[in-house]
């Protein structure tokens, strides 16, 4: 088991679009919920490529005389120990973290689909070797793999990225396998042996389209994970370092002042959290919508 | 003696179990279409009132508002709702609970899904004395010992410790029923109780019910199927869109029925009813395809069969290293342009036997000949030459389309895949041609052509799988369930579509069913399995009107008839 | 076990990767100035001087005997090191996961079977919960009760009231991906058959719940409790530094950051031992609430 395969299970309420349907509503109608998290996604994503757009000050102005300064109208979200405004490097930061997730989870997807794809085609054999070495990847739990990978190559934002993404791919080869045996032994593809379709048409006309349509689902739901465990590792002082923007690292600067300056590590891991759950909204959509499309 | 007297004297009139007048349910929106629109009827104690309609006619949500069971979801109106002379119309919960289960009893079709599969039968069923009765643990457990013996299972402490994947399909049921009648109520409502049972279990079941009511006890008896309900049934109410259409004495009701909806349902009843005939009306309302164009079975000496098998034998390994023989030293012959029908129960093979003819599965011994050649032994790249020869429709249609194609692109990827082992592959015109040549045959709209699979009925979903099935120009066609999962009147459409087909394009059919009576409605010959061996084959009106073989002789008895 | 053989090769191999020359590590890291002899007399100690595949044989040995080595940094044997703060961390999981437990069921139970509403409330904190990291969770949680209303203190004293915080800041996402799991098959426990047929005898929403439900509301969550436990001591990591509570996870941390590989590699070993232990009683647990057969892919008739 991994988060993914957790979320992705628990991702739609049984029989939620039957109940949809039958109480006459249209499954493909936008709820509060998806328009919520499209409307933040978006404001995310305009912070990650234009942050001068929402917050049009200079994230790295210093002002001493302004430190430590309390959430107010001029700082929302007040200001840290060289007077910098938080908000500014809050929006700042998004693309750091963005740039980190996804990255990270491109990693994880790529090496997983790889995994997965190998593991579920080239017969039994190759099943079993990929499968034992995913059982070895699973005895670490969580960040351990993350930490591991961090001992031998050594902290750093570059480092945290592929310790991010080394230690999710399990989770999604093992995910992209179920997929791919489950679309093998379906009925449609023996259909197709019976319409008379050679084994390398079947696979490449029905067995990868309909294993890889998840992908999307998984990486947005993966990005959020990925953007918090990448977080984790800045915050712990393995990836991303303090002057950075990055938000696991602003957190992690505004740890020494927590007694007298909260806003310094709230607001960041605010941000955190909100792309997390944004992430995990939409990624439930678009399978609720891929399902029912 | 006055006249009311003599009538008096001859209907002894025991006693009201359940008066319904008026019943209305809706759902949802209150100015949309209620499910059930205003239904009367009433039940006496020993009486057993079968309720039928097809999916959608309202009858399971009548069962479940007699139990006050509709959900909280649905608004339930009647004029009147009494059980055993007392109204229950807008009972509170606390007091429809205390009559659940002690003045009316539930059994639902599925008892697999219907007992917890976590608890022992002996916990389930002991419920309704634990929240009725004052009896202690051990006191309950003797009274469900005496309920388990009552409903037919012998030696219950063998099975009241089981839970219900432990038991088989016929004493599961049994066990539902006795959860139900613990208490004894006087009224027993049966939501299609015997609908996903063997026909020699149903048949037990259904002679269950008989005697449960030969007790005193009332029943309404739920059915899609007017065949089984005719079995036991005293009067019968027929139900279409929510309304009951026709109500009569179970003998009035199936030899003369006055509704044409009553009249259609029974005609799609396949069983007895000779070869070639139609089951449904046709389109253009001409009575034209009734002709009884019996094909011919091919009489003359023998040519070689169109599909062979000869000695078939496929063992499955479980868990635990022991084998189970599925099909064992199978032989079976499908005669050009006839139909050879496979009949049996659950477990029986049947299955194994299509996918050994498909060559989907390759046997441990045994071969099958197409044409008098080699197929099931060639490698699968030679095979493929000729596989659209065979085409092969499904029970699970919905599951063999990809999800992601639309009718269209389905037909568009067999047009292509019969293509691809040809010569040439034809142009995209000719493709498109094909393809609405092909929806054209099925009696499909062109205006489908564009929809997903998901989107249609399950009869349009069975078409564009038959439809898929011809674009190769196969020879012969196998069909594996072709009609189980469809109502009666779509499934007597579907089996009068694929018996045109036959005859125009000369196919050789190999259907797969365990309905007895849809078997003896399409074949020509008919082979007969018990586990995994052919007791008994032949020309179908010899196996159906002279069985030889027990087994047989067994199935046939239990084949629910109308009259 | 051949997991644990294959994760000490792992980790062996991997360590193997690690530029630079272990030795120099031991003696204070490169570019401290260290002579020639000095390097060789620490190779020796730590056999670092044979082939690497007598190492890896001779290592796998003294794992087999539950010698894990010695810590470079903190000259002490692994074994005892890791064994001392084993106990910390086995608490604080425990308790988060037992927390969490209740918190997911209290949510699951209280949001079915009470309309849309009430759904999308239970589903939406469960989704909040669950993407709350824990560095984060914690040093809010500080800042709320220790430093404005100063009722639980911020760091972690070894008494009771020392381990709320950390439990809760544990608990919380974990509650979050179990409520997920425990309201679906809840959801559909009482969507089933067998709880119409319940309420059909005169059961009522009480009894339906606790009688049959709630069972099956469990089952998945009991396995993922295997998956919970590690993911509660990769959380261990965090929560432990921010606590400043003494654990595995602190230690594993501090034994990164400045590259003390046996330290590393014997917590990784008893992590992963821990781990599997808890996947096989998970899965003992699981049969024991669900005593029914595994399904088996038969190909007989349906």
């Amino acid at each position: 088991m991994s988060e993914l395969e957790i979320q992705l299970s628990a991702g739609t309420q049984p029989g939620d679009g039957d109940r949809a349907t039958r109480r006459g509503r249209v499954p493909g109608r936008v709820t509060a919920v998806e328009l919520a998290a499209g409307l933040l996604a978006a404001f995310l994503l305009t912070a990650a490529v234009a942050p001068r757009l929402l917050a049009p000050g200079d994230p790295l102005a210093i002002d001493p005389l302004a430190a430590f300064g309390a959430p107010s109208w001029s700082h929302l979200f007040g200001t840290d120990e060289s007077g910098r405004d938080i908000f500014t490097r809050v929006i700042d930061g998004a693309r750091d973290s963005f740039l980190i997730g996804l990255a990270a989870t491109l990693i994880g997807l790529g090496l997983g689909a790889i995994l997965g794809v190998v593991a579920g085609t080239l017969g039994a054999a190759v099943d079993f070797t990929v499968n034992r070495f995913l059982e070895v990847l699973f005895a670490f739990p969580g960040l351990l793999l993350a930490l591991l990978f961090i001992l031998v190559f050594g902290p750093g934002p570059g480092s945290a990225i592929v310790a991010v993404g080394l230690s999710t791919a399990p989770g999604y080869a093992r995910i992209i396998r179920a997929q791919l045996i489950r679309v093998r032994s379906s009925a449609f593809v023996e259909a197709a042996t019976v319409q008379g379709l050679s084994r390398g048409r079947i696979l490449t006309r029905h067995i990868l389209p309909n294993t890889l349509a998840p992908l999307l689902v998984l990486g947005t739901l993966g990005v959020g994970q990925a953007i918090v465990w990448a977080a984790a590792l800045s915050y712990l002082g393995l990836g991303a370092q303090p002057p950075a923007a990055e938000w696991g690292a602003m957190l992690s600067a505004g740890r020494t002042y927590i007694t007298s300056a909260w806003w310094m590590s709230f607001f960041p891991g605010l941000f955190i959290v909100l792309t997390a759950v944004c992430a995990t909204a939409l990624g439930r959509s678009i399978e609720r919508r891929m399902r029912h499309a | 003696m006055s006249a009311a007297e003599q009538v008096g004297a001859r209907r002894p009139n025991p006693a009201l179990a359940l008066r319904v007048q008026n019943l209305r349910v809706g759902f949802g929106d209150p100015t949309g279409e209620d499910a059930v629109r205003g239904i009367s009827f009433e039940v006496r104690a020993g009486e057993c009132l079968a309720i039928v309609g097809e999916s959608g006619s309202g009858k399971s949500v009548t069962a479940r508002s007699l139990l006050g069971l509709a959900g909280s979801a649905a608004r339930v109106n009647a004029d009147e709702l009494s059980l055993a002379g007392e109204s229950v119309l807008g009972l509170s919960e606390a007091a429809w609970r205390r009559r659940r289960g002690r003045d009316v009893g539930l059994v639902l079709q599925d008892a697999l899904a219907s007992l917890d599969p976590l608890r022992p039968i002996v916990r389930e069923i002991g419920d309704s004395l634990r929240l009725h009765t004052r009896l202690d643990a051990a006191a309950r457990t003797r009274r469900v010992l005496e309920i388990l013996e009552a409903v037919g299972l012998p030696d219950p402490h063998l099975y009241a410790g089981r839970r219900s994947g432990e038991l088989s399909g016929g004493q599961r049921q049994r066990a539902l029923i006795a959860a139900a009648l613990a208490l004894d109520p006087p009224l027993l409502i049966a939501d299609e109780p015997t609908t996903a049972l063997d026909v020699t279990v149903q048949a037990q079941v259904l002679a269950l019910l008989d005697q449960v009511r030969s007790q005193g006890t009332a029943i309404v008896l739920i059915s899609h199927d007017l065949a089984v309900v005719g079995r036991i049934a005293d009067r019968i109410a027929v139900m279409h869109n929510g309304r009951i259409v026709e109500t009569g004495s179970a003998a009035d009701v199936l030899g003369a029925p006055e509704h044409p909806e009553t009249r259609r349902m029974l005609a799609a009843v396949p069983v007895d009813k000779p070869r070639g005939s139609r089951l449904a009306p046709t389109p253009t309302g001409a009575a034209g395809g009734t002709a009884p164009t019996t094909v011919s079975a091919p009489s003359t000496p023998e040519p070689v069969p169109a599909l062979a098998g000869i000695g078939l034998t496929k063992s499955f390994r479980g868990v635990h290293g022991t084998t189970h023989l599925a099909v064992d030293d199978v032989s079976f012959s499908l005669p050009r342009g006839g139909t050879l029908g496979i009949v049996g129960e659950s477990g029986s093979g049947k299955t194994t036997t299509a996918r050994l003819a498909l060559a989907l599965t390759a046997a441990d011994s045994g071969e099958v000949r197409l044409f008098g050649e080699p197929w099931s032994t060639l490698p699968e790249r030679e095979r493929r030459a000729r596989r659209p020869l065979v085409g092969a429709v499904y029970q699970d249609v919905l599951g063999s389309f990809d999800p992601r194609l639309s009718v269209r692109e389905i037909l568009q990827h067999a047009v292509a895949a019969a293509a691809g082992s040809g010569p040439e592959t034809p142009g995209r015109r000719s493709t498109a041609v094909r393809v609405a040549t092909l929806l054209d045959s099925v009696g499909l709209a062109q205006t489908l052509l564009e929809r997903r699979p998901t989107d249609l009925s399950g009869g349009q979903r069975q078409r564009v799988g038959i439809a898929r099935a011809l674009a190769s120009d196969p020879r012969i066609l196998i069909c594996d369930e072709p009609v189980s999962a469809l109502d009666v009147s779509v499934q007597a459409q579907v089996l009068d579509l694929l018996d045109e087909l036959q005859r125009e394009l000369s196919l050789s059919l190999l259907f797969i069913s365990h309905d007895l009576g849809v078997i003896q409605h399409v074949s020509d010959r008919v082979a007969v399995m018990q586990n995994g061996r052919v007791v008994e084959s032949g020309p179908a009106a010899e196996v159906f009107t002279a069985p030889a073989h027990p087994y047989t002789q067994a199935l046939l008895s239990a084949v629910p008839r109308l009259i | 076990m051949l997991v644990l053989w294959a994760v000490a090769t792992v980790t062996f191999f991997a360590v193997r990767l690690i530029p630079g020359d272990p030795a120099e590590a031991i003696l204070g890291g490169p570019g401290s100035q260290t002579s020639p002899e000095a390097l060789a007399a620490v190779r020796a100690e730590y056999g670092l001087d044979q082939p690497v595949l007598l190492q890896y044989l001779s290592q796998l040995g003294r794992l087999a005997t539950g010698d894990l080595g010695r810590s470079y940094a903190l000259n002490m044997d692994v074994g005892p090191l890791v064994f001392s703060q084993l106990g910390g961390t086995l608490i604080l999981a425990l308790l988060a996961l037992t927390v969490a437990w209740l918190i997911a069921l209290l949510l699951a139970t209280w949001s079915t079977g009470r309309g849309r509403l009430a759904r999308q409330i239970g589903s939406g904190l469960e989704i909040v919960a669950a993407a709350l990291p824990h560095f984060w969770l914690a040093t809010t949680l500080i800042v709320v009760f220790s430093v404005w209303w100063g009722v639980l203190p911020p760091i972690s004293t070894m008494d009771a009231r020392g381990l709320v915080l950390p439990v809760i800041t544990l608990a919380i996402p974990l509650a979050g991906f179990l409520g997920q799991v425990m309201r679906e098959s809840l959801t559909i426990a009482l969507e089933s058959p067998f709880v119409l047929s319940a309420r059909a005898r005169g059961e009522s929403d009480r009894g339906v719940l606790w009688r049959h439900a709630l069972r099956h509301a469990a089952l998945p969550a009991i396995s993922l409790s295997g998956w919970a436990f590690g993911s509660l001591i990769s959380g261990a990591v965090v929560v432990e530094t921010i606590f400043a509570r003494p654990g595995l996870g602190r230690t594993l941390l501090n034994a990164v950051t400045v590259r003390d590989v046996p330290v590393v590699v014997g917590v990784v070993m008893i992590v992963a031992l821990a781990y599997i232990l808890m996947t096989v009683l998970t899965d003992l647990a699981s049969r024991l609430t669900d005593p029914r057969p595994i399904r088996t892919p038969t190909g007989a008739d349906a």
